[in-house]
């Protein structure tokens, strides 16, 4: 296709992964997480705005649209500036390799590169840098030493969330995520490596800061972690960052081990959209079940406990794959 | 004009500018920051060279990972404190002489040579080929890195550790 | 049409944007970041001699991948001497660590 014809089409699907993401991870996941710690603590959620509160986030958003934009004195503008568009943009990229279904013409995938699951490890780490320069920027102690010990985290535990999408490909045999897909016309992978699961899960809940692992942006510890300083519009888009990097873990996390978009009866996009929020529920009930972990509890978690299980994992799985399989 | 030849003078424009900004910036952080769009540029390149997976390592590795240990370290040692003193040295004019009279030698030399542009078709590089090409006639120099890997790690604990 | 003349004039421009780095800055950070950009633009030649030069073999590719690697291990272990030597010395300006100078 000429050139021309495909820059629109990155534009058109641009415009399509930004506007789905900011209405069903940002709008609908923060809806949710409040309508579930609700009921997990024996209250009703938002119940005054729209019916049942679904228009709450809706209003959230548009106080926050008219908030005063804040530049703290003496803070680097434009790294103060920059951070905001690296967070989101690193959550967002996120989304070209994930197949959200199966149509006539082909999986239903923005693009299906055949480096898949290393593009989604790449794409992840960069909101690390994100994370430092919003940090840095705004020249308060409590957000650098937030965005230093959120970048540690998050550094150490792309370690063993990259050993686990290691296996995956392993067992699979190709790094593209619709090939994955394919694979799993059988059993599911979370049958077959329920310890990779388990792996992959506990690091994508350290790679998003969510409870049991958010020291660095909880209200008692930090005020906010990194993100102290912003105010308005820029505090919404830090959100759909980490919402949007929530929700794309999960859908990573139903592609490899869920079978992606596989059922017997109904439509496929149907069948991946009730497995995300299946695992996203399970991800909001584990936050408002679980108390938090100290910086050094986490970091020895990650580097002593959990990248030795991954390795040896790797190992048993290469094992079988190389004996068993052939 | 192709897509192609508008792509890589997009990157290439991309990767200069920023990298004279990590060159000639008096602000280290601002320096350090510029890596990124350099690194990304660097990416944009590999993948018009149909060289995807080392695309997909390159923004791992250097973007993701370099870059945040520049940025750590100039936060640990005095990068807030050390932006307002003089960040070049006296070797200001020589060293500019000097590069541009190497970028001046490379130039020449690689403008005054004929490039045959050899035949035969690309082959997929795909990550499987790449892997078996590291277990087959690549093992030797695959080993010697996870060596030197292991040992650099090591070093690199012991060396920045805090003395007790 | 894209020959490897544009590449290779690219890399020789990167590699010498990274020499007057060495060359010219106090900030022993700033020299690895210089260093850094020397390898990527190594890298852009190896590659575009891969693709251009011997399109059936991947040697370039593989050479560019080991060149990452110890490129990673070289600003580890840059880094953290830069640390020990902050924590003695007090100072990261690689000229006024000149302990040894007769």
């Amino acid at each position: 296709m000429p050139w021309y014809v495909e820059l629109l089409r990155a534009i058109v699907g641009t415009i399509l992964i930004f506007s789905g993401v900011a209405i069903i991870a940002a709008m609908f996941g923060v809806l949710l997480e409040r309508k579930i710690s609700g009921w997990i603590q024996s209250r009703l959620g938002p119940k005054h705005v729209g019916p049942q509160g679904l228009l709450q986030t809706i209003a959230d958003t548009i106080k926050l649209l008219q908030k005063e934009h804040i530049v703290p004195r003496h803070a680097d503008a434009m790294i103060f500036a920059t951070a905001v568009l690296v967070v989101p943009l690193a959550a967002l990229l996120d989304y070209v390799v994930i197949p959200f279904g199966v149509t006539r013409w082909g999986p239903l995938i923005f693009r299906d590169l055949n480096i898949g699951v290393l593009y989604f490890a790449a794409t992840s780490s960069l909101v690390v840098v994100g994370i430092l320069m919003a940090g840095w920027g705004s020249n308060n102690k409590y957000a650098l030493l937030g965005g230093l010990r959120s970048a540690s985290q998050m550094v150490s535990y792309e370690i063993p969330m990259g050993l686990a999408l290691i296996t995956i490909a392993m067992l699979a045999g190709s790094l593209s995520t619709v090939k994955i897909v394919d694979a799993q016309a059988h059993w599911w992978y979370v049958v077959e490596q329920p310890v990779t699961f388990l792996i992959f899960i506990i690091a994508a809940t350290a790679e998003v800061n969510r409870v049991p692992f958010d020291l660095v942006e909880a209200e008692s510890e930090l005020v906010a972690g990194y993100f102290s300083e912003y105010t308005g519009m820029r505090f919404a888009l830090f959100q759909l960052g980490e919402y949007g990097e929530m929700f794309a873990m999960a859908a990573m996390a139903v592609t490899l081990f869920l079978g992606g978009w596989r059922g017997p009866v109904l439509p496929p996009v149907l069948w991946f959209i009730i497995k995300l929020y299946a695992l996203i529920f399970v991800f909001m009930w584990v936050r408002w079940t679980y108390p938090r972990f100290r910086i050094d509890q986490l970091l020895n978690f990650s580097w002593k406990i959990l990248i030795p299980v991954a390795l040896l994992n790797l190992v048993v799985t290469a094992f079988f794959v190389m004996v068993v399989h052939r | 004009m192709t897509g192609e030849v508008i792509a890589f003078y997009a990157l290439a424009a991309v990767l200069l500018l920023s990298g004279v900004v990590v060159v000639a910036s008096p602000n280290i952080v601002h320096s350090a920051v510029a890596l990124i769009p350099a690194f990304l540029g660097v990416t944009g390149i590999y993948i018009l060279l149909n060289a995807e997976f080392l695309a997909g390592v390159q923004v791992l590795i250097y973007a993701g990972a370099i870059t945040v240990l520049i940025l750590f370290v100039i936060m640990l040692t005095e990068g807030g404190t050390g932006l307002r003193l003089r960040q070049r040295n006296e070797q200001g004019p020589i060293g500019v002489v000097v590069a541009v009279l190497m970028a001046a030698l490379l130039i020449t030399g690689v403008m005054h040579t004929a490039w045959s542009r050899a035949a035969g078709a690309l082959p997929a590089y795909t990550p499987g080929a790449i892997g078996q090409s590291f277990l087959g006639p690549n093992l030797l120099v695959f080993e010697g890195t996870s060596i030197v890997l292991l040992v650099s790690l090591v070093g690199a604990i012991i060396i920045a550790r805090k003395e007790e | 049409m894209l020959t490897p003349l544009h590449y290779l004039v690219l890399s020789a421009l990167v590699f010498c944007l990274g020499l007057y780095a060495v060359l010219t800055r106090r900030n022993g950070v700033a020299i690895l970041m210089g260093i850094e950009l020397m390898l990527n633009a190594a890298n852009i030649n190896l590659v575009a001699f891969n693709k251009y030069g011997a399109p059936g073999a991947m040697q370039g590719q593989i050479f560019a991948l080991i060149v990452i690697t110890l490129a990673a291990c070289e600003a580890a272990v840059g880094l953290s001497l830069i640390l020990a030597a902050y924590r003695s010395l007090e100072t990261i300006y690689v000229d006024e660590i000149n302990l040894m100078k007769w």
